[in-house]
């Protein structure tokens, strides 16, 4: 947009988006990158642990359950909102993202009791990873049934 | 030892990558938390419909597993794979099953979290 | 803007008798310290939950006013109060202290100057005194309108920063010592430019800014340099900008006068990108700085425009844009 063309109520939108600051995007991608990058090998390592006792397979799943523990001891302290406040993306989109989406508002809504608050709360952020997640993959697997595909 | 090192860094770099395309699309699109989850969800879902997401499992281990996406390729493998053994029974029960452990935990920590601390403000 | 039509008010005698302050530590470690009249060490004052502590806060300002003013409770006739919670709890649970008769209201962040507005109007009616509080705080407000406190998300660069604290006026229709007073007032519309992300409020608010300062000028036959300083509260950094931009193209220029509460509130280190926000932000600006420098002779004339962002995050998630409406009023020492 011209600097000296009028502002009105139909180009505002697009005025405004010319104002924006324009900062950190590349400081945020790299954050990114290295925080979820660590959680990841952090991930591997336990992977290894484990697959000391256990199979591959049980192996990988423990390992996330351990990253889910702490990430949720994490919130409980406090520490993983801050981790968050730079990392974005990156402590959002690894298992321990999910993990803070699901122990943050259940801390958070205790106050409104265990029933209404923790039990009512704790998928506000989460349950639509599990609702969606559940759903496509009874549908791909249906569909998997239906004309033997992937897998 | 040399392969472990290199799971390391295959693990590092292939996580890194997947954060780094979620935040490039925070970036520019502005979506909320939950809708990255989802879509990241989704995506790893989608790709192992194909059978594609499996193999970067294999080859970069927990760099895709960790990430949200490996969680909807949990779930769509341990589908699927349940129903080439049970059929339509399977379908429903299998997806759920595979990922029993990593969901009952992140309810049980929850649960956990809220009886032992206390909601604390943001500093900054 | 559309259509021009005067809705000013005029008023002869509302005193601004004494204004109190209660501010968050986070506020308190801001420019102004030592200009509030309470700083709380934590944002939990002592209660167990955070909506007790802002409807503490709340009492405790609301008395702290009366008290300052040399007043008794039994010589208020109203109080005149809002914040942002859901049904205005913070306020109306408070009230439950007082015995004077209590309006509640909510206009967002622009509270505050409503209040006053309303007060105003009150005391031209036969009211003697009537106290005007409005404040917000952090943690309630995050939970209701945003995420939960401890989840991780990294805050756009165009967000604010929700206030705590909570501001409170008396007001008196007379007045024996010389103090300042509400001359004038315009009553904002609501205007909607289409601005969807509820982050950058600051953008939604900006041409209702302008709608309403426009529309002052032009009712008063006043400019800018009549005026020692024009404080808006709150449009954040970005948003006084293109409230600059706006109203220099109705031919206003309010570049050199203009302020705004939320983004004076606080140090950039404090890193709250925009400023601060909430209702909190002018009712704690009003009743602390603006009002000594008034008695001071500092200032001898200013305007205070309350702008607030009127949507919901159920609005928001049914992807309607954000309303937003702005009240102004006329402060003359």
């Amino acid at each position: 947009m011209e600097s000296n063309a009028e502002i009105t109520r139909e180009n505002y939108k697009s005025y405004v988006f010319e104002k924006m600051p324009k900062s950190s995007h590349w400081k945020n991608m790299i954050w990114a990158f290295l925080i979820g990058g660590t959680i990841c090998a952090i991930g591997q390592a336990f992977i290894y642990l484990y697959s000391l006792w256990f199979n591959a397979q049980d192996a990988s799943v423990l390992a996330s359950a351990t990253l889910v523990f702490l990430a949720a001891l994490l919130t409980g302290f406090g520490v993983y909102d801050s981790i968050g406040r730079f990392a974005g993306a990156g402590s959002t989109i690894p298992i321990t993202g999910f993990s803070n989406a699901v122990v943050s508002p259940a801390l958070e809504f205790r106050a409104e009791g265990y029933v209404y608050g923790v039990g009512a709360k704790m998928f506000l952020v989460a349950g639509p990873v599990i609702v969606n997640g559940v759903t496509i993959s009874v549908v791909v697997a249906l569909i998997t049934l239906l004309f033997g595909l992937g897998g | 030892m040399m392969d472990i090192f290199l799971m390391f860094v295959k693990a590092f770099v292939v996580g890194g990558a997947i954060c780094l395309v979620g935040q490039i699309i925070i970036n520019y699109t502005h979506l909320t938390n939950g809708k990255i989850l989802v879509l990241f969800l989704i995506a790893g879902a989608v790709l192992e419909g194909f059978g594609l997401y499996g193999k970067l499992v294999e080859f970069a281990g927990a760099g895709a597993s960790v990430p949200i996406s490996g969680f909807g390729y949990a779930l769509v493998h341990g589908a699927v794979q349940a129903a080439k053994q049970d059929g339509v029974y399977g379908a429903f029960t299998g997806g759920l099953a595979a990922c029993a452990t990593g969901v009952s935990i992140a309810i049980v920590s929850g649960y956990l979290v809220a009886v032992l601390f206390r909601p604390r403000t943001k500093k900054k | 803007m559309d259509y021009y039509k005067k809705r000013t008010l005029c008023f002869s005698n509302s005193f601004v008798v004494e204004g109190y302050t209660i501010a968050g530590p986070k506020e308190n470690d801001g420019r102004y310290k030592g200009f509030f009249d309470f700083a709380l060490e934590n944002d939990m004052f002592a209660q167990n939950t955070f909506e007790r502590a802002e409807r503490k806060m709340f009492e405790h300002a609301i008395e702290g006013a009366i008290a300052k003013a040399n007043l008794n409770e039994v010589d208020i006739d109203a109080v005149i109060a809002g914040d942002l919670l859901n049904q205005i709890v913070s306020a109306s649970f408070a009230a439950k202290k007082n015995h004077a008769g209590f309006l509640g209201i909510y206009n967002a962040c622009a509270t505050f100057a409503e209040s006053l507005i309303i007060g105003s109007s009150m005391l031209n009616s036969g009211l003697e005194n009537v106290v005007c509080c409005a404040g917000s705080h952090f943690s309630t407000a995050e939970r209701q309108y945003r995420y939960p406190l401890e989840l991780g998300v990294l805050r756009s660069p165009v967000t604010q920063w929700t206030a705590t604290g909570v501001g409170a006026t008396v007001l008196s229709d007379r007045s024996e010592q010389k103090v300042p007073r509400i001359t004038r007032a315009t009553i904002g519309r609501v205007i909607d430019y289409g601005v969807m992300d509820t982050n950058n409020m600051g953008a939604a608010m900006a041409p209702s800014a302008c709608d309403t300062i426009v529309t002052f000028f032009k009712d008063t036959n006043t400019s800018p340099n009549d005026y020692d300083v024009i404080y808006t509260g709150d449009l954040g950094k970005l948003g006084s900008d293109i409230l600059m931009d706006l109203t220099a193209q109705e031919g206003y220029d309010i570049s050199s006068k203009l302020h705004d509460c939320g983004a004076s509130l606080y140090w950039d280190e404090q890193q709250t990108y925009q400023g601060g926000s909430g209702a909190a932000c002018s009712a704690l600006l009003f009743n602390s700085v603006l009002l000594s420098r008034l008695r001071r002779g500092e200032y001898k004339k200013i305007l205070l425009a309350g702008t607030g962002a009127l949507m919901s995050p159920t609005t928001s998630f049914q992807g309607d844009s954000i309303p937003a409406i702005t009240h102004l009023v006329e402060v003359t020492a």
